[in-house]
């Protein structure tokens, strides 16, 4: 095969025939090394720029370099985008780039009947089929005529259009997603421009690279255009969506924003204490660059010392965050406790991860809800909140530190690694329409206790160091209700104990009333709790599509539930749970409100399919 | 927040709690608290500018009884909170007060952390080489074979030396005194406080429940000429109740001599707050066969961590300018739907 020339994308002409679509489900799948989040990431970028709405799922495996080749090696980055509005990643896949035999066998499942399938035919050798425990070449045995096959020589290709630079083999062989890239930005109409720009920018330093990645990627375009292999490309025409500006943006993204924002809003400095754990670590990345918005990361020794630090930070009158995922929960539990008792505010993020010890680090899992809930020696009430999506991620954060300075007490919020990793479009707010909750230090001695209670919140004076005259202790041991002092006495312990949980009970009373989507009343309603938002909404309304009574609920606060979720839930005959855990909060509604609450349950370190809940939807309808 | 200049009029009470103290009568811990509330109104820091934090332990009871503001946290964390108050709050004079059990067992790793990073915070960590407040089991200073309530037998665990530990993760500071010499105690924690970093400083105290006299030889009146040697900057090492033994130098280790007969002063090693390896091998001595040191075995100046960190802000608020929240948001590819 003849390379194409090198054109510009500028002007994109297509003369082959365009197929409309509604919305298409893509997958790039390659060895860990081939750079498949790359290619997917920036065909996302490109997609947000050509308007659709979509949404995305990268799976990618713990280790950093698995053997290359191998199964466990496999790395992909799917993305679902539409003309429409969408909530998921997508169930089946339209189509699916295969870098390699492992990545096909991985992969080759999800992909539907008479899908698109681009391989790259070098990668099919005797070796790698091996390490892929192929038997035979499936590119050649007809097991692969289910689907539509484009065997295209992306590594050859690749190689041949860098012959005349001079480059290593290694880094030739590193440029070759850019070559996928292009063919599939061709293939759907992606505008290649903003890559280009990216790449321009991510390799500033080595202009051969970056050169090289241009070159391949237009390569690729123009291979789409230029050869017979793929008769027609398709259009998915932009969606409608709320007008105004809009940006790309992961749910570990939005948090690190989101706690900019909250500190702003609440006019304190913010301090993270945080330790490396995947899948939380970008938070910590991205807030150590604000440093010109007053923003403090400190990298602890561990994570006890990560809440400790942001508890000392809150002590002296800042915004104290820490950032973690499961394992690290469990370490910080004591420190919480803590913050429990002394009652200051902190923030404790929890980007959930398949459990329990290691577990799945890169994979997704909601199963630290009892934990949050409950994972604390004594009765140690912690509001608890949820984000729902990746940009969702944002609101949570305010919320989580507006609540937390307003009620002088640690937040748990929890995300996943789903939402940690996945993208969605957002649109941007103005800074100047965000909630403000501005802290006012107490500085007035007369009349002061340090567990003096506001009478409506019931939190006490916050007073940091440095305030004359307003001298205190705090500590761990049971306080005296007013004083502060230390005190074992029977009964101003159980006035403690239950003032702690009615403080935090409290917060209920300004909640707004629970959102059903669908009818306030019927057969059945799903209720559901952060990244399962999706899968949830798109299940129930496509059932509702069809006629029939069911509505959904989707929780932000999980501790306090709102007040009037009770009442919601008595409107229903019956009330499912999907959660993707063994079914945490379907024991806590069960408890709490004494319903036949059903769960859904997947723990596969993969979020649901909207065809999973829609199934289980239409079953319990039917019975 | 102002940093408020202490009124010279401040005394001993001012830095007095309202708290009864509730240690055992007889406990050393009261011979420091009563030292660190005399040092206190010398320092020239205000009383709401000062804090002290605390982890869990007899010891860590003291933040109760200073009027000032104070934070009993939780088992062995102390340094890590004292870290994100420091580090947000320079401004502020940060004290920890921790034990043996605290700093070296429970909260061994916020120990060697914080002594490394260097914030400018004193540690004062207790040591009567026993848990007291869980009634009397071995400590991570204990000596081998120790019986206790947990180690009937004795204990196996070999003991650390808190100057080695501290002198290992490089502490900027590094000093040792005892509860009852009052003026010595006094004078260390003035110089530690002085110290721009972490000042760590071991004071052995007596436990005279679970303990008692662990330090007897180094604190009775007729044999601790013999058994201490005060360690002073620039002066020869010199010790006895006659003044008549020394520290020389043999190879690559010191040894006891007898001053007299040939050997004279000049030959003793003079001491030297800033030569690591001097505080390496004065931080082995130990009984029998050699004295205590107490007083500063090191001293030197190096960055403080919230001073780099401050830097580091500064720095970015000069080449980006104050963070603009809106251009924050609109960060990256943005597209406008009309």
């Amino acid at each position: 095969m003849a390379v194409p020339p090198i054109e510009s994308t500028a002007a994109v002409h297509v003369a082959k025939p365009v197929e409309e679509r509604q919305s298409v489900v893509i997958r790039f799948a390659g060895d860990s090394g081939d750079g498949m989040q790359v290619a997917g990431m920036q065909f996302t970028n490109e997609t947000a720029l050509a308007g659709n709405d979509l949404s995305t799922l990268p799976d990618f495996p713990a280790e950093i370099r698995a053997p290359a080749g191998t199964l466990a090696g496999v790395s992909g980055f799917q993305l679902n985008f539409s003309s429409r509005e969408i909530f998921t990643p997508g169930d089946d896949l339209d189509v699916l780039v295969a870098m390699n035999p492992a990545a096909l066998k991985v992969n080759i499942g999800d992909l539907r009947h008479n899908g698109i399938l681009i391989v790259d035919t070098e990668s099919f050798n005797e070796q790698n089929l091996k390490k892929a425990e192929y038997k035979s070449n499936p590119l050649g045995d007809g097991s692969l005529d289910r689907f539509q096959l484009f065997p295209v020589d992306i590594s050859r290709l690749t190689a041949v259009t860098l012959k005349d630079m001079n480059l290593s083999a290694r880094t030739v062989g590193r440029c070759k997603n850019f070559f996928a890239l292009g063919l599939t930005s061709w293939l759907f109409h992606r505008p290649v421009e903003p890559t280009i720009k990216w790449i321009r920018a991510r390799f500033q330093k080595t202009p051969e690279l970056a050169e090289a990645n241009t070159k391949v990627l237009k390569a690729g375009y123009n291979f789409g255009e230029t050869t017979e292999v793929f008769a027609a490309s398709y259009d998915v025409k932009p969606a409608r969506i709320q007008p105004g500006t809009y940006r790309n943006i992961t749910g570990n993204s939005a948090l690190a924003i989101g706690f900019v924002a909250a500190a702003r809003q609440a006019g304190l400095p913010l301090f993270l204490g945080s330790y490396p754990i995947t899948p939380a670590s970008d938070i910590l990345h991205e807030l150590a660059t604000y440093k010109n918005f007053g923003v403090t990361t400190f990298q602890a020794e561990d994570e006890i010392a990560g809440v400790g630090a942001a508890l000392g930070a809150a002590f002296g009158g800042a915004v104290g965050i820490t950032t973690t995922s499961g394992p690290g929960m469990c370490l910080k539990a004591e420190t919480v406790n803590l913050a429990v008792s002394v009652e200051l505010p902190i923030v404790i993020a929890d980007i959930q991860r398949g459990g329990p010890s290691t577990g799945l680090p890169t994979k997704t899992e909601q199963a630290d809800l009892l934990m949050a809930l409950y994972g604390r020696n004594s009765d140690s009430p912690v509001p608890i909140i949820a984000a729902a999506t990746p940009a969702d991620c944002f609101f949570a954060a305010l919320e989580a530190v507006r609540i937390a300075v307003k009620y002088m007490t640690p937040v748990i919020l929890l995300s996943d690694g789903y939402l940690a990793n996945g993208a969605e479009p957002w649109l941007i707010p103005k800074a100047a329409d965000l909630p403000e909750f501005k802290v006012t230090f107490r500085s007035d001695p007369n009349g002061f206790y340090p567990y003096l209670r506001d009478e409506t919140t019931l939190s006490r004076p916050w007073v940091v160091p440095g305030t004359a005259n307003m001298e205190h202790r705090i500590g761990g041991l049971e306080k005296e209700y007013l004083s502060g002092n230390v005190s074992y006495a029977p009964a101003n312990h159980e006035q403690m104990v239950r003032v702690r949980a009615r403080k935090v009970a409290g917060i209920a009373a300004e909640m707004p009333p629970t959102e059903v989507h669908g009818a306030p009343e019927g057969e059945l309603l799903v209720i559901g709790w952060g990244s399962t938002y999706g899968s949830i909404a798109a299940a129930v309304r496509g059932v509702q599509l069809q006629g029939k009574s069911v509505s959904q609920v989707h929780l932000r606060y999980l501790n306090p539930l709102p007040a009037d979720l009770g009442d919601v839930i008595a409107r229903f005959k019956k009330v499912l749970v999907p959660e993707m855990n063994m079914g945490q909060l379907v024991k806590v509604l069960r408890a709490e409100y004494l319903v036949n609450a059903i769960g859904l349950n997947k723990i596969q370190g993969l979020p649901f399919k909207v065809s999973e809940i829609t199934a289980r939807i239409n079953r319990m309808l039917e019975a | 927040m102002s940093t408020a200049v202490a009124s010279p009029k401040l005394t001993r009470k001012d830095f007095v709690s309202d708290q009864d103290v509730r240690w055992c009568p007889g406990c050393g811990d009261y011979a420091i608290l009563a030292q660190v509330q005399k040092v206190m109104p010398e320092l020239g820091v205000a009383r709401e500018q000062t804090v002290f934090i605390s982890g869990i332990g007899c010891s860590s009871r003291f933040p109760y009884y200073m009027n000032t503001y104070g934070f009993h946290s939780i088992h062995g964390r102390a340094p890590a909170i004292a870290t994100g108050l420091k580090a947000s709050r320079p401004d502020l004079s940060v004290w920890v007060v921790t034990g043996d059990g605290d700093a070296l067992s429970i909260g061994g790793n916020h120990l060697i952390h914080a002594l490394r990073r260097n914030l400018d915070i004193n540690i004062l960590l207790f040591n009567n080489r026993i848990y007291g407040l869980t009634k009397g089991q071995y400590s991570p200073t204990s000596e081998q074979g120790k019986i206790t309530k947990s180690t009937p037998l004795g204990s196996v665990d070999y003991p650390f030396s808190p100057i080695s530990l501290a002198l290992g993760a490089d502490a900027s500071f590094v000093a040792r005194t005892i509860d009852v010499e009052a003026k010595h105690l006094q004078e260390i924690v003035r110089r530690a406080h002085e110290h721009r970093g972490t000042s760590f400083v071991e004071i052995l105290q007596n436990c005279n429940i679970f303990n008692d006299g662990a330090f007897a030889a180094l604190t009775e009146k007729d044999t601790k000429a013999d058994t201490q040697l005060v360690l002073e900057h620039g002066k020869p090492l010199v010790f006895g109740k006659n003044r008549d033994q020394g520290i020389r130098m043999r190879g690559h280790a010191l040894e006891v001599v007898q001053l007299g007969s040939g050997v004279t002063e000049s030959d003793l090693i003079v001491h030297d707050e800033q030569d690591p390896v001097l505080a390496f091998l004065l931080g082995q001595m130990a009984p029998p066969k050699f004295p205590t040191p107490i007083g500063i075995f090191r001293t030197v100046n190096r960055p403080t961590y919230e001073s780099i960190l401050s830097n580091q802000i500064r720095a970015a608020k000069q080449r980006q300018g104050d963070g603009d929240l809106d251009e924050l948001l609109r960060r990256g590819d943005t597209w406008t739907v009309a």
